[in-house]
């Protein structure tokens, strides 16, 4: 595991902290997530019933509808999103849920592309620091 | 947290810059406005909203001072995604996008808080996609007027209590809850419902039309060819650029918005002419002319090409001239949904087809698919669920029903009358509801047991009762979506099977339809 990530973008500034969880499969965030509980509601997602809150969340880019903007930024506003996106693909939704929320709520909530190699060498279990300046910084979780 | 703003003098050239900053790494895009005048200085800022802040810059209006801003951002030399975008020196990529001075004058505050933070994130979209610059659009289909939480609220008020108003024709999606049918779902929550109410009032504030429909196609003096539109709801995305020949991208809630409210689109996506050429051939010569001019059959082959083209953009070839908009518009919405199509051609059919190499824009395809009628008939089986037995429910207009769909059914249902314990609901605009009154045919379908519900949808509507069991659909965007949001098994058929079914209590089919010789095999 590398100890740090340089992201090639940031998409969405801010800092963060928080375990690293990786999803298997994108994320659709309107219909297929709770934004009250943060969990994970498609029964299709290999990880569903998972929930999502406070976690670097690691997925490829979003899923589907219109409303994912509105979905992320109501999960943020429970305190239920997640601490940070870390993405392979560039994702306009993602990122104006993101931006609006800052807005509104004041909450800091970094959007990142990473490079494939980076990409496929993150795994869920450590906690990660994202700087302003879009590097994920990784440590083991003390037991 | 964010950096506080910092002068440092600037030196002669701009290539010299990356000597002199090293602050304001924060955030996405370093923002650098020098002040274009003799002594010049340099303000560095990560964030946009601080620039206006600053002493003695305040947006260039003073005098003859004329200020310039570039958005950089800290690029490290092994990047390759800045190494691929334009203007990378010493360790600092500068952003493509070029605005205009109205535009610059918006993100420095000159027309208020609201315009300027809607600004914003139509650049930061713009950023994202890449774009160069921005383009005026004339015409938004606001799709966040649709409740899903307080932040959809927030967001209205945001604009509200700033005074901002839509300066473009602004018409509105369907929103969960009819605002003059007061039926209500078992168990729908109250306070979702008052608010989902507030919300869409708060878009009427806004300038917004109440059109409240997903089908805005339907309406008169609407976007026509060419025109650059703000549309979020995927089937009016496909539906207009498609069949229209409008351009839009697929628009997020939020984005939407500040578009509209701005007037200004990213210059990117389906935007631009060459992206809207088609790459993947999808021929659909082998069916029997029988099959392909019913509507079911546009309906499955929409659902089978969101399967297989995802996102790209595809052309049709073989589709009958007469084919009708009813059934592109089935099409476009199962494609849509199935797979995110947001644009097709169909050679003959649709305003860039005139030939397939119209459509191609004289290149060469990246695939061509021979579409089988195998392919189809397992689509066609994908989207029914439902095992033999008594139907509970039948909802048509996904997207919203036609006038041209109210006569078809009108004229199926003749005089007999919907089973007793069968739901019928035909999902309209109140537009289309109004026409279909005038003519006579909403008191006869009404008296023969049809429901029709105007500003919403079936699938997600807390505003139907008995909306569970076996449910029959014409759509196969609705037969798509609805298993996973409602408590129903589904049957997918034509428009006359769905009046058959209704009017004998269970699902009945044309057999012929069904057959595997009328299929093709």
């Amino acid at each position: 595991m590398k100890n740090s990530i340089q992201a090639e973008q940031v998409l969405n500034g801010g800092r963060a902290r928080g375990p690293v969880l990786k999803l298997e499969e994108a994320l659709s965030f309107w219909g297929a997530f709770d934004p009250g509980s943060g969990r994970i509601l498609d029964r299709l997602h290999p990880q569903a019933g998972l929930c999502i809150a406070g976690q670097v969340l690691v997925m490829p880019q979003s899923r589907g509808s219109a409303g994912t903007p509105a979905a992320l930024a109501e999960a943020l506003r429970h305190k239920k999103g997640p601490a940070a996106l870390v993405l392979r693909k560039a994702d306009v939704n993602l990122t104006m849920g993101a931006m609006v929320a800052d807005r509104l709520y004041g909450l800091e909530t970094p959007v990142v592309v990473v490079s494939e190699t980076d990409y496929e060498g993150l795994a869920t279990g450590p906690m990660a620091d994202i700087t302003a300046g879009g590097q994920i910084i990784l440590a083991p979780i003390d037991p | 947290m964010r950096s506080s703003i910092q002068y440092q003098p600037i030196p002669d050239a701009i290539a010299d810059l990356s000597t002199t900053v090293y602050v304001g790494t924060e955030g996405p895009w370093v923002i650098i406005t020098m002040a274009l005048c003799g002594a010049l200085a340099l303000m560095v800022t990560p964030w946009m909203d601080r620039v206006r802040s600053a002493d003695g810059l305040t947006g260039g209006k003073g005098g003859n001072l004329k200020y310039g801003t570039l958005r950089i951002k800290p690029c490290l030399p092994a990047n390759s995604a800045c190494q691929n975008s334009a203007g990378v020196f010493n360790g600092f990529m500068i952003s493509p996008l070029t605005l205009t001075a109205e535009e610059q004058g918006l993100l420095n505050g000159d027309e208020g808080d609201a315009l300027k933070f809607a600004l914003e994130v139509v650049v930061r979209a713009a950023e994202v996609m890449g774009a160069k610059r921005l383009r005026p659009a004339n015409f938004v289909h606001v799709d966040a007027c649709h409740y899903y939480g307080q932040a959809h609220l927030d967001f209205s008020r945001f604009f509200l209590e700033r005074g901002a108003r839509f300066p473009i024709t602004a018409w509105t999606n369907t929103v969960p809850v009819s605002l003059i049918q007061e039926e209500l779902r078992d168990g729908a929550d109250p306070d979702t419902l008052a608010d989902s109410r507030r919300l869409a009032e708060d878009y009427l504030k806004l300038g917004a039309e109440p059109v409240w429909t997903c089908s805005p196609y339907h309406l008169p003096d609407g976007p026509g060819f060419g025109d650059h539109i703000i549309v979020g709801e995927s089937n009016a995305v496909a539906y207009y650029n498609s069949v229209v020949g409008a351009r839009t991208n697929k628009y997020g809630d939020f984005l939407d918005v500040c578009a509209g409210l701005t007037g200004r689109v990213p210059d990117a996506g389906l935007h631009r002419d060459k992206n809207r050429k088609a790459t993947i051939v999808v021929d659909v010569a082998a069916f029997p002319e029988s099959l392909i001019g019913n509507e079911l059959f546009c309906h499955v082959l929409g659902h089978h090409l969101g399967r297989t083209c995802g996102n790209a953009v595809p052309v049709i070839t073989g589709l009958p001239l007469d084919t009708p908009n009813d059934s592109l518009k089935g099409l476009g919405a199962a494609a849509a949904a199935a797979g995110g199509v947001a644009l097709f051609h169909a050679v003959g059919l649709t305003p860039e087809a005139a030939t397939l190499d119209e459509a191609l824009q004289e290149q060469e395809p990246a695939q061509v698919i021979k579409v089988e009628p195998v392919d189809l008939m397992a689509a066609r089986d994908a989207l029914s669920s439902a095992r033999p037995g008594p139907l509970a429910m039948v909802s048509l207009g996904t997207p919203h029903f036609s006038l041209e769909e109210f006569a078809r059914l009108h004229h199926q249902m003749g005089d007999r009358k919907v089973h007793t314990d069968v739901h019928f609901y035909v999902s309209t605009s109140r537009y289309v509801a109004a026409a279909a009154a005038e003519r006579g045919w909403l008191e006869n379908l009404e008296s023969a047991g049809v429901d029709v519900l105007v500003d919403t949808c079936t699938y997600f509507s807390p505003a139907i009762r008995g909306c569970r069991g076996r449910v029959m659909t014409n759509s196969a965007k609705w037969a798509y979506y609805a298993p996973g949001m409602l408590p129903v098994e589904v049957a997918f058929g034509s428009l006359a099977d769905c009046v058959e079914s209704a009017i004998a209590g269970e699902v009945r089919r044309d057999p012929r339809l069904w057959s595997s010789s009328t299929w093709g095999l």
